[in-house]
């Protein structure tokens, strides 16, 4: 079962409580971008066997959206935080580092 | 003019832990920074408790404050005051960014009364009811079953459970299920 802290309100809770959003620190590709661009920035998506950076909603619970770094595998949550930033924070890449040695972004 | 009713009109199921629909209660959905003194302050001065921390709600007898989310309270009042409340927030919140709504009949509220009620919400709600886990005060937004609901516990053997007006039959009706003589899974003694 999948168990995610909501760094909103500080709930711990399973699953059914929020709702998945997808992948999260997606870029929009703008005006002037290619046909390519923003077909891939509208469909294609990351699907990890491993870590994870996702979207969740907590929607039995507080409302709000935050960010979520997991591994897809064995449902370990690495660490939640603010859906008000770009990138992971440090903490958490520290966190996934100390439990997956050798992980690097985007690296396969 | 026409009088108020709340959902079910008082319903009550007496299983091992009763279940009773808490009838009219005026509760206003209060949003803005709730760092904000003026926030504070008309919370306070309408809940009539102290403001509750993160996670809690605060209440005694007819009035308390519930802490819905970084940024909302409940604040719940006799149902009769709520046009006065609605006045005194807009009044002190004037020219802030703020939201005071009237959500009174929107919504219903439960009160199960019993030893055995951690055990009952613990049935429908993904939620550890242990009392290490969720002592008396603290909040929790969460589901029940298949419907967004609320509730804290007070020290006495009580529980009281809010959820949306348009469940209310759907949430009585699943209380008393899990409420039902027989159904004692003897959890939490
Ligand atoms: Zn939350």
């Amino acid at each position: 079962m999948l168990i995610l802290t909501c760094p909103c309100c500080g709930v711990t809770g399973e699953e059914t409580e929020f709702h998945a959003g997808g992948q999260a620190h997606l870029q929009r590709s703008g005006p002037g971008a290619s046909d390519e661009a923003f077909e891939a920035y509208l469909f294609a998506r990351e699907n990890p066997r491993g870590v994870h950076f996702e979207r969740w909603r907590h929607a039995n619970g507080c409302g709000k959206w935050f960010h979520a770094a997991r591994c897809t595998l064995t449902l370990e949550v690495f660490g939640t935080y603010s859906a008000q930033t770009t990138q992971p924070p440090q903490e958490v890449l520290d966190a996934i580092a100390k439990r997956r040695p050798g992980w690097t972004e985007g690296g396969k | 003019m026409s009088d108020a009713t709340s959902a079910l009109n008082g319903a009550a199921y007496h299983g091992y832990v009763e279940v009773q629909e808490a009838g009219l209660r005026g509760m206003i959905t209060l949003r803005g920074d709730l760092a904000s003194v003026d926030i504070k302050n008309v919370a306070t001065g309408l809940g009539g408790v102290d403001f509750p921390a993160q996670g809690h709600c605060n209440w005694v007898e007819d009035r308390g404050i519930a802490w819905m989310s970084p940024d909302e309270v409940l604040v719940m009042v006799p149902h009769s005051e709520v046009p006065a409340a609605l006045e005194t927030a807009r009044n002190v919140l004037s020219g802030q960014h703020h939201l005071a709504v009237d959500v009174s009949d929107a919504r219903a509220v439960f009160v199960l009364r019993g030893a055995g009620l951690r055990e009952v919400l613990a049935k429908l709600a993904p939620v550890d009811m242990s009392p290490e886990a969720f002592p008396a005060g603290h909040f929790r937004r969460t589901r029940l079953a298949q419907v967004p609901a609320a509730f804290w516990l007070g020290e006495d053997d009580s529980a009281q459970v809010i959820c949306f007006r348009s469940v209310a039959q759907y949430v009585f009706d699943i209380l008393s299920h899990a409420a039902r003589p027989g159904g004692e899974v003897g959890l939490y003694r």
